[in-house]
């Protein structure tokens, strides 16, 4: 865990990357909360607080008695979110530092032209 | 959930010294707390009336709903990990071991003899030869393995090194798993702990000077860079907890930022980076340099 951002945001993201790349499948089981806290080595209350963020936001549902399980179109709904997110967490500060180096339109959009066709 | 501690006014004067000055604070039930501050702040006094071995001068305190001053009701349930404890000539680790379960009705032995393997702790020396490593490491042997329901480690680390921390921790959050209890953690390694941890209570000079939850500490201030103008700028009239100027440069760091905050601070260019639980106490606890004069 780096420092700064809580941990228990740290914990939910680690998560809903899984679920986006496909570690954790929809309907997969995810690890306990005393798993996560051991694996991480931060405190149990701390990792039901980044399990619990997900739960309701809908991304993972709780199985009574057995556990935390990805939630039907999970993937589906975090793409649409990070997508949606995309041009203010990325394409913003890229423009930026662009104009700052006095980069015109025409190049940032061949460079990026040029990195889609890697 | 039900307190396991209350504490109200309490003082504890040792001549003209006040250890202890007029703390209060209830824990509840379950989990891995913190008691933080520099050495001398008063945490092993707070611990030492929470375990019934010293008198309050002034006020109130309960443990398990009861005083804990010769009560074998309360003290039975309660294990307190001591950085000095003392022990008979010629004890040896295996004598400690021995007699741990008649305090500790929940000991468990065989918890106790992986502990011993685990740590390569000697059994068959004194106590007064091991070193101040392997002392420790029988301290905390004991208070894992006694499962008291309320566990106090005060400094439980001395002189153990990073890969026995770290062998702590991970036992420690493994058998709180399979036994869930109440566990205090008192340490001046804050960073290392820090994520251990549930509340945290943070004395300085005898007073109560944070009471909060780890993860809403984390948040509660923020280090904002960026050019001295912007800087000064957006933190005219704030919390200011930190200030250092380089040149054209400025740091600062302020307390209870809002989102709104947040973006207005990224809008005028500032970077924004979270303070770690130590930096926070450490500057709350008197660590906090002189504010830098502008010598540019």
């Amino acid at each position: 865990m780096d420092d700064g951002r809580p941990i228990f945001l740290q914990i939910a993201e680690g998560l809903e990357s899984q679920i986006l790349d496909g570690s954790l499948p929809v309907d997969s089981q995810v690890p306990s909360i005393n798993a996560l806290a051991q694996f991480h080595r931060i405190n149990p209350a701390t990792a039901l607080k980044g399990v619990n963020l997900l739960v309701d936001v809908g991304l993972l549902v709780k199985r009574r008695g057995i556990g935390m399980f990805v939630a039907e179109g999970a993937r589906e709904t975090l793409l649409a979110q990070r997508r949606a997110e995309f041009q203010k967490l990325y394409v913003a500060p890229l423009v930026q530092q662009a104009k700052a180096l006095g980069l015109s339109t025409q190049e940032v959009q061949d460079m990026t032209s040029k990195e889609m066709d890697r | 959930m039900t307190a396991i501690i209350e504490v109200e006014g309490l003082t504890k004067r040792f001549g003209k010294v006040t250890a202890v000055d007029d703390v209060s604070f209830s824990l509840d039930e379950g989990g891995i707390h913190g008691l933080l501050g520099r050495n001398g702040a008063g945490k092993t006094t707070v611990m030492q009336l929470l375990t019934g071995q010293d008198f309050a001068t002034r006020g109130a305190l309960r443990v398990f709903g009861e005083s804990p001053v010769e009560n074998a009701h309360v003290l039975s349930r309660v294990c307190f990990i001591k950085e000095s404890q003392a022990y008979p000539d010629g004890f040896k680790a295996k004598h400690v071991l021995k007699s741990a379960p008649w305090f500790f009705h929940n000991w468990d032995q065989s918890f106790a003899e992986r502990l011993v393997a685990d740590f390569g702790a000697p059994l068959d020396r004194p106590m007064k030869k091991l070193s101040r490593g392997q002392r420790s490491a029988i301290g905390v042997i004991v208070g894992l393995a006694s499962r008291a329901e309320l566990t106090f480690f005060d400094e439980p680390y001395a002189g153990l090194d990073a890969v026995a921390r770290h062998r702590f921790y991970d036992h420690l959050l493994a058998d709180y798993a399979e036994h869930p209890r109440t566990i205090v953690l008192s340490t001046h390694l804050i960073d290392e702990a820090a994520n251990l941890l549930q509340r945290v209570l943070v004395i300085d000079d005898g007073k109560l000077v944070i009471d909060a939850d780890a993860d809403e500490l984390r948040a509660s201030a923020t280090t904002l860079a960026g050019k001295a103008s912007d800087v000064n700028a957006f933190a005219a009239g704030r919390d200011v907890l930190d200030r250092s100027q380089l040149g054209g440069l400025a740091t600062v760091t302020v307390a209870g930022l809002t989102h709104s905050d947040r973006a207005a601070a990224a809008s005028a260019g500032l970077e924004a980076s979270a303070v770690s639980l130590q930096e926070l106490i450490v500057r709350r606890t008197g660590g906090a340099p002189a504010p830098q004069e502008d010598v540019a």
